[in-house]
């Protein structure tokens, strides 16, 4: 059997459970199976009010990958909160660079909680090689401005998620960008400082350390920014499965 | 407080709230008399959503709790009920002792309320009242026979003695582990690890987020942060229900490790929350 007569089956599988279950196994199959095919079924999982299902919708997603990103900014459901917060999460799990516009605009404005805690993880997550050399830097600058705003929201999850985002992005651009590197250790201290929640002020110190164990390494490993360009030259997921 | 989703998910005030209309801190306290009784019932839910812990508006609001004129066909006390919800949340302890009084009105949603919110006042003076409401459903030391016993908000009773840390009410909860009612069960369960720490009542609560209703994962997550029950973390991030709801449940564990350490750094237990918790966003 190929691999479409496969897809087939298992979609059928998909639009024919009857039960919860039987709707949260057949989402894991069609995504296991990690099939290019299944991306219209797999995003239409989003938004069948079953986590489960989702859960394993967006694991699927994310393993397809590249190929995944256009169906997703296109059938992102704008009247489906839930289930866009479960795309915005595939989009960021795939870090495709395309989807920027979109996890920045649902970062700053959109009004769902989960949709905004989903997209500001998605700004840290980025594959920024996919950019142009000379795009690199203004656009990581473009993500940090917006981050800085999002730490203003008013719910402390989706501040926690742009620390996690402020720190990626601190340890990605330390050396290429160290006075925007500075901004926001500037930013992870003032948070640290007044932020009201337990929660976040936590992840802020963990952010913290995360960045000094970084610098720490930088001095005694001046190796590693080689390392990391070759890292970003082997082909990522989704690129070789078709 | 078990089992009310709407509480957890996007009641941001983003944007225009969309509360229909806007109100000012006095217009709210104004219209706590308003001969509209839709105004008054609006006002004491504003008041106490955005917390507008003002003198005037506490006053008004306990005032509130003896309001005869709104009932509903069967007896009920809609402005009562939300004015006790309001005053939880403005965390002013004179609302102790009118709340109490609460407790025994005719009104279950009134008791229900009266008791969330002595719960979020938290003072140990309600304990006697609270444990009284809860003698209904017993016979000594063991629940009355005629079940399911719905006569009384036993959740809230069972959640607001474990966080008061009643622990001379051990032997009033504990019975209200076999309830017929599973969120019962599980409040109780709940608080007998508050009050006794012992992790046999996590491990019931982690056993129930295996269970088959969504709801009543949704339930024993907040149950679980509420708890701060660190052995939970992976299963609360395994089980089949909302990121949104496990990630606040996973906040309690983690507030709960940084309340619990004495140094200044992070412990194991909170780096491990933290990182399931990053997985989640």
């Amino acid at each position: 059997m190929n691999n479409s007569d496969l897809a087939q089956i298992l979609i059928r599988a998909v639009e024919e459970a009857d039960s919860s279950d039987r709707l949260l196994d057949a989402v894991q199959e069609l995504a296991a199976a990690s099939i290019e095919e299944s991306v219209p079924t797999l995003i239409a999982a989003l938004g069948y009010n079953n986590p489960g299902a989702a859960v394993a919708a967006v694991d699927g997603l994310i393993a397809i990958g590249e190929a995944a990103v256009p169906s997703l900014l296109e059938l992102i459901d704008d009247y489906n909160y839930s289930a866009r917060a479960w795309a915005i999460r595939a989009l960021a799990g795939i870090g495709d660079v395309r989807a920027l516009d979109t996890l920045l605009e649902a970062a700053k404005n959109d009004f769902s909680l989960s949709v905004r805690r989903a997209a500001a993880r998605g700004l840290g997550t980025l594959r920024w090689h996919q950019l142009p050399a000379e795009k690199v830097e203004s656009v990581q600058i473009q993500v940090l401005e917006a981050l800085l705003l999002i730490c203003q929201d008013p719910e402390w999850v989706v501040r926690y998620a742009a620390v996690t985002s402020l720190e990626t992005l601190a340890i990605t651009i330390a050396t290429t960008l160290p006075d925007q590197a500075l901004r926001i250790t500037n930013q992870l201290q003032q948070m640290l400082d007044t932020d009201t929640d337990l929660g976040v002020r936590t992840r802020v110190k963990f952010a913290q350390q995360k960045i000094q164990q970084q610098q720490h390494q930088e001095v005694f490993a001046p190796k590693r920014k080689l390392e990391d360009t070759e890292v970003s030259e082997i082909p990522h997921r989704g690129a070789g499965r078709r | 407080m078990n089992s009310s989703p709407q509480k957890f998910e996007d009641l941001s005030p983003t944007g225009n709230s969309g509360d229909g209309e806007s109100l000012t801190v006095e217009q709210a306290i104004a219209n706590l008399e308003s001969a509209d009784l839709g105004l008054r019932f609006y006002a004491a839910w504003w008041l106490g959503r955005f917390r507008i812990c003002e003198a005037a508006a506490v006053t008004g609001l306990i005032k509130a709790l003896e309001d005869e004129a709104d009932r509903t066909p069967e007896g009920g006390y809609p402005l009562r009920r939300n004015a006790a919800r309001a005053l939880g949340k403005l965390g002013d302890r004179q609302a102790v002792s009118p709340l109490i009084t609460c407790l025994d009105c005719s009104d279950f949603y009134v008791r229900e309320a009266a008791a969330q919110s002595l719960e979020m006042l938290g003072d140990p003076i309600c304990i006697p009242a609270l444990s009284e409401l809860l003698k209904v459903g017993l016979q000594g030391e063991q629940l009355i026979s005629k079940q399911p016993d719905l006569s009384q908000p036993y959740e809230a009773i069972l959640e607001a003695l474990g966080a008061l840390m009643a622990t001379e009410c051990i032997p009033l909860v504990k019975p209200f582990l076999e309830h017929p009612i599973e969120l019962v069960q599980y409040a109780a369960a709940r608080a007998m690890y508050q009050l006794t720490q012992e992790p046999v009542y996590g491990e019931r609560l982690v056993k129930a987020l295996a269970g088959d209703k969504l709801q009543l994962r949704r339930a024993v997550l907040a149950d679980l942060g509420a708890i701060g029950y660190l052995k939970a973390a992976d299963a609360i991030t395994e089980t089949l229900a909302e990121n949104s709801l496990k990630l606040i449940s996973l906040k309690g564990l983690l507030e709960h490790q940084v309340n619990h350490t004495a140094t200044n750094t992070l412990s194991a237990g909170a780096i491990k929350v933290i990182n399931l918790m990053d997985s989640l966003l």
